[in-house]
């Protein structure tokens, strides 16, 4: 029993990573059209940012969490003004190029300085050690992900729900030029919305420092299966994004877990899942058909 | 109030508007009817500014409005009644209301809006496109009051209407004349047309055919229905 719910315990920590990612990419494609591949680099950057600024200058965990997020959501708003709104009038082909491309840049340019080989990052002092549930042990840092992610999820929800800046995103979300047509400048709010979603990718990754190897494929190796996250949950869709990442990561760690003697199994759980899904919901749990403009 | 000079509007390569001037005074209930493909809907995107490709000239309220992107426009007080009734389906009644921000001199309170249409009161919270199509209709409408639009673009209101609705649409927009709103509509329901507008315009092949007024439309109705194949 008890392993059982350190498992899933396990699973909503990694599903949490799924959420965050899935999270940016779900308000960014609502609102630019655009699946923005290079996702995984810049939660890569925050791991390594935040582990550069922690060997190289001795900044701390806590402020890294604050820093990292800010300085990548700018850099995100730079490139949307620069290159990304350029994808809008064309084949998305040329969006795969874009953003693969940048990604290949941005771990190239990393790897250049840094190596492939992985940092390490400790645990910031306040979080080390283990909470006693009882039945199990936790460590301390996992909880506190696990929390945080979930309460900047509620938070983001309800900004999206509740306010008027989550009603414009939303309408526009939904039907970009009849929201014109109604008085609003649709284009002053993509540059922003790109920004916050690179800035959670981010912030994940500052969290994920102390936890997984900081290296500049880290990033890589986690995107395909938050791109299937995406699909299973619909693409686009906020609330689907998150409840696909917890679902998803769960479904992770039980395999791992209890299907370890079926290696190939394990490993392509997510895929399958998502095949079944795909099947059964072309728009994914919780997509919707895309309608007119 | 709303001045259209020759207005050529194109999708691809296939010209749907040729050389189309039009004036609609300030107050004024004006249709444009005409055969499907004739370019009625086209016209009013371009007005509306949703439509790319497009030469000529729009004047609305004494500026010149064709370089305008579609925002600003309805910031001018363009109020945009879709065909398909544009409702949200990820806000609720109340937020498909307030989504526009309020631009001309009278905008309807929220609460005058509730009480002019207690069937979209009892469902405010609900997610738009679980109205029925009368009551996305009304939603569509109350709308463009909410912002104080002062001139109301209608692509086909009645279109799919039972007769009842039909009437409260008629209401509705005659309500809003008595106010001083000015309304371009497109419409294919020739008896409910003259119930409501002061002039006529017949769009054939991208050109306007004729400039008609209320008698001329009723003593014609019976060809004009069979041109138009309703």
């Amino acid at each position: 029993m008890s392993g059982f719910l350190q498992n899933t315990f396990n699973g909503l920590v990694g599903g949490a990573f799924y959420a965050l990612l899935a999270l940016g990419l779900a308000v960014i494609f609502g609102m630019l059209r655009v699946v923005n591949f290079a996702h995984g680099a810049f939660y890569m950057l925050g791991a390594f940012g935040a582990y550069v600024l922690l060997a190289e200058a001795g900044v701390p965990f806590w402020a890294a969490l604050v820093i990292m997020p800010l300085a990548l959501g700018l850099l995100g708003m730079v490139l949307e003004r620069a290159v990304i709104h350029r994808l809008t009038r064309l084949d998305p082909l040329y969006n795969f190029l874009l953003t693969f491309g940048l990604t290949l840049i941005l771990q190239d340019l990393v790897k250049s300085r840094y190596g492939v080989q992985s940092s390490p990052y400790a645990t910031p002092a306040e979080l080390s050690g283990t909470v006693d549930f009882g039945l199990f042990d936790f460590p301390t840092y996992r909880v506190f992900i696990l929390g945080f992610t979930v309460l900047l999820c509620v938070a983001v929800w309800w900004v999206l729900g509740r306010t008027r800046v989550g009603m414009v995103v939303r309408a526009a979300t939904e039907r970009p030029e009849l929201t014109r047509a109604f008085g609003i400048d649709v284009g002053r709010w993509v540059t922003p919305v790109f920004g916050f979603g690179i800035a959670l990718a981010g912030l994940a990754g500052v969290l994920a420092a102390p936890m997984r190897a900081v290296n500049p494929l880290m990033g890589a190796d986690l995107i395909i299966v938050v791109f299937a996250v995406v699909v299973i949950g619909g693409l686009g869709s906020i609330f689907g994004s998150v409840a696909a990442g917890f679902g998803i990561g769960l479904i992770q760690a039980w395999g791992e877990a209890y299907l370890s003697e079926f290696p190939i199994v394990s490993q392509t759980v997510v895929f399958v899942v998502m095949a079944a899904v795909l099947l059964w919901r072309p728009a994914g749990l919780f997509g919707r058909e895309e309608a007119p403009a | 109030m709303l001045r259209i000079e020759n207005l050529s509007a194109w999708y691809g390569e296939a010209q749907v508007l040729r050389e189309v001037s039009l004036e609609v005074a300030a107050g004024e209930v004006v249709t444009l009817v005409g055969r499907n493909g004739a370019g009625k809907s086209t016209l009013l995107r371009s007005v509306m500014g949703l439509h790319a490709g497009q030469r000529g000239r729009v004047t609305f309220a004494d500026r010149d409005v064709t370089k305008l992107p579609a925002y600003k426009r309805a910031r001018l007080g363009l109020g945009w009644v879709p065909d398909d009734r544009g409702a949200y389906a990820t806000l609720t009644v109340t937020e498909n209301l307030t989504l526009p921000p309020r631009v001309g001199p009278d905008p309807w309170p929220l609460a005058r809006v509730y009480e002019a249409f207690p069937a979209l009161y009892s469902r405010r919270d609900s997610a738009a496109t679980m109205l029925s199509g009368g009551e996305q209709q009304m939603l569509a409408l109350a709308r463009v009051l909410r912002m104080g639009a002062r001139l109301l673009l209608c692509d086909e209101p009645t279109e799919g209407l039972s007769p009842l609705l039909v009437q409260q649409v008629g209401d509705l927009l005659r309500e809003a004349k008595k106010h001083g709103v000015t309304v371009l509509l497109v419409e294919q329901n020739l008896h409910f047309a003259t119930g409501v507008a002061d002039r006529h315009y017949l769009l054939a092949e991208g050109r306007i055919a004729e400039a008609m007024d209320n008698s001329e439309v009723r003593s014609r109705e019976r060809e004009l229905l069979a041109y138009l194949g309703i």
